[in-house]
């Protein structure tokens, strides 16, 4: 098929820091006439009409009002990645587009951070690492110690997805598993990880060992981890959050840590990413923060693009849309929340 | 009536660097008379012939010949930890000494380390934790990859308790599991955690995308991954050492991960620990290297300590030893 004849998809740009990675070029190539934004900008008037679809790979291209209005062909908007709180779901929805996203290719590789995190954290193998390399090491001391992971209560906050293959993969680690999500799992599913439903987060506060979070940023997510939560974590108990930095206030958790409210946390995602270099979580001594690499694998990353090419094509093919993101209105409040057909 | 005296049990120190841990003192005071090597020195005539039992904490105080000659009623030595290649264990049972070590206690963290740091070292968390607070870091680069662990190769050295326990894990992470011990493990063990038998090491390290030692210090272990055992490995693979640091033939590895024969590495145990701060080791890129915390849990040294005062009441009370370790033929 000639280039011109396939379908126009939009992206930021190739390579550099937040470009479509090099590597998955040639995969795109074969399905769609790649087209980034310099060129689109450059060339309006010809391009407008061929877009019928926008890949989003590190919340880039940034979508408005100005630039859905100067695509009138466009069908769909793929996110590489599941987490869509930087899109504008209504604005988007009021044009007619379908957003897709990748929550089979990322949950893998981020059940698998979080145990990293948990793991790393509780055996402070950051520390571990700078005492073997220091040059002032002369011995290694006995009375250094970390905490046990086999055994310890996991309060997993979010059991979707990915939340469900943390459960899978700490119950191999004899964790006893609590949870706390909007709805409670199937009652095989619970079994099958030993997890033990906490309909009110305060419980599964109280009593957790490591708490980690795997939900979506939504209104009623945001900031949902507060003073008053972190003050119902046990002071031996460690935050772990792998799912978005807005969910946690920022300037609560400081205190706690600093105070002793919680022991530690283990952050792959604070706001904004990075933090500025002056700001008070990079000064703490029992933090590890890690640049947000919850699906930053060569494996996870090539199966985002695979699944956002698939969405894409579904939607321009007419049929069944693997991820489709829906924007849910409610009644009550008029805000929209994010909901996953699984 | 008269109260009859503990039992007098010989330690290295309490607290510090390589003593008997602070916390554990009142518990071990409730079942024995605590006598440092120090006091030991100052008092010989009249303790050498009360101590019983030797509390050996991180390998002291050493059991050599001066010690045990001056020992005569000693019965029983108990160690800390699952390994004994810091005894001669020849030496003291020809004393007539019992030896007991916890290789129960030990294994839950110990496995729980081999998989803290294969996931440290694919993820490369520690560089990325250093990237995440650096003065430079402006921005987070999107060409920045790590290895995926989920559905990768596994191949275990060594399948006793703590080897059985990182297979448990690994399963729960979709993990291919193969493994090379001195004997197969019986097919129900096997089936459990989907683990496949090696008989032939090279058939392990040829297939394994991460491969972890999980063997004893043994004459036959001794530099069991040297120069022709790393080559053996893919490029893309990392050797995690989680056994002791003289399984691993240290120049071959240095040389092996200069050269990119291997990908990466990442150890709880280095030889001599710690390694000298010159040590070409201590350099490479692509190393993570701990502090030999393996089994450093409040919770396994609690249970470490329990186990040898449950050996040491066993031995002096005539009852059988829990956790005796059998003296070479």
């Amino acid at each position: 098929m000639a280039k011109q004849e396939q379908p126009g998809l939009l992206i930021h740009e190739i390579g550099g820091v937040d470009g479509v990675l090099e590597g998955h070029v040639e995969l795109l190539k074969k399905h769609f006439h790649l087209i980034t934004m310099k060129e689109f900008l450059e060339n309006k008037k010809r391009l407008n009409e061929k877009i019928k679809s926008v890949f989003i790979h590190e919340c880039k291209p940034v979508i408005d009002r100005e630039l859905l209005q100067s695509l009138p062909h466009l069908k769909v908007i793929a996110n590489s990645g599941v987490g869509v709180d930087h899109l504008d779901l209504k604005l988007i929805a009021s044009f007619g587009i379908k957003v897709t996203n990748t929550p089979h290719a990322v949950s893998d590789s981020t059940a698998d951070i979080g145990m990293a995190l948990m793991l790393a954290s509780a055996r402070r193998l950051v520390e571990g690492c700078q005492i073997s390399v220091s040059p002032q090491t002369e011995h290694f001391a006995a009375d250094w110690l970390g905490d046990e992971v086999t055994g310890a209560t996991l309060g997993i906050i979010g059991m979707g997805s990915i939340g469900y293959k943390v459960a899978k993969r700490a119950k191999a680690f004899e964790m006893k598993i609590l949870y706390h999500n909007r709805n409670q799992r199937k009652e095989e599913e619970e079994k099958a990880v030993g997890a033990c439903y906490c309909e009110k987060m305060e419980d599964l506060l109280q009593q957790s060992d490591f708490v980690m979070l795997v939900v979506n940023l939504t209104p009623q997510t945001f900031r949902f981890i507060g003073k008053r939560e972190l003050e119902l974590m046990k002071p031996s108990a460690t935050l772990i959050n792998i799912s978005r930095g807005a969910v946690v206030d920022q300037d609560a958790l400081v205190e706690a840590l600093q105070n002793g409210t919680i022991k530690a946390a283990a952050l792959d995602v604070t706001y904004p990413e990075p933090l500025p270099r002056d700001h008070s979580l990079l000064k703490l001594k029992n933090i590890i923060i890690t640049p947000h690499i919850g699906t930053a694998t060569v494996q996870a990353t090539r199966k985002m693009t695979e699944e956002a090419v698939a969405n894409i094509l579904a939607v321009l093919n007419g049929l069944t849309i693997p991820s489709e993101v829906i924007p849910i209105r409610c009644f009550r409040e008029h805000t929209y929340a994010l909901a996953y057909l699984l | 009536m008269e109260e009859q005296e503990l039992p007098y049990v010989l330690i290295a120190t309490i607290g510090g660097i390589d003593g008997v841990l602070e916390d554990h003192v009142e518990f071990l005071k409730k079942h024995f008379n605590l006598i440092t090597m120090k006091q030991f020195h100052e008092h010989k005539s009249h303790l050498s012939e009360k101590i019983k039992a030797i509390y050996m904490w991180w390998n002291k105080p050493v059991a050599n010949q001066e010690l045990l000659s001056s020992l005569p009623n000693l019965k029983v030595i108990a160690t800390g930890g699952a390994g004994v290649d810091h005894l001669d264990l020849k030496l003291i049972s020809s004393f007539g000494v019992k030896v007991a070590n916890t290789p129960f206690a030990v294994s839950n963290a110990t496995a729980d380390m081999g998989m803290a740091l294969m996931l440290a070292s694919a993820r490369r968390i520690v560089e990325g934790c250093q990237i995440a607070v650096s003065p430079n870091t402006e921005y987070f680069a999107a060409d920045w990859m790590g290895d995926e662990v989920t559905g990768a190769t596994l191949g275990i050295i060594g399948m006793g308790r703590i080897g059985y326990k990182v297979a448990q894990r690994a399963k729960a992470f979709e993990m291919k599991i193969l493994y090379h011990n001195r004997s197969q493990r019986k097919e129900e063990e096997e089936q459990a955690v989907g683990a496949i038998y090696c008989k032939n090491i090279d058939d392990l390290l040829l297939q394994s995308d991460f491969v972890m030692l999980c063997v004893n210090l043994t004459p036959q272990t001794e530099k069991l991954i040297g120069k022709k055992e790393l080559e053996m490995m893919k490029p893309t693979a990392t050797l995690i050492n989680i056994s002791r640091g003289l399984v691993v033939d240290q120049d071959a590895l240095v040389e092996a991960l200069q050269n990119g024969v291997i990908k990466a590495a990442a150890l709880d145990v280095t030889y001599p620990e710690p390694l000298p701060r010159n040590h070409p080791l201590l350099t490479l890129k692509n190393i993570i290297i701990t502090p030999h915390v393996g089994g450093s849990t409040t919770k396994s040294c609690r249970l470490m300590m329990e186990n040898m005062v449950e050996s040491i009441l066993a031995t002096l009370n005539g009852l059988p030893i829990p956790n005796e370790v059998n003296p070479p033929k």
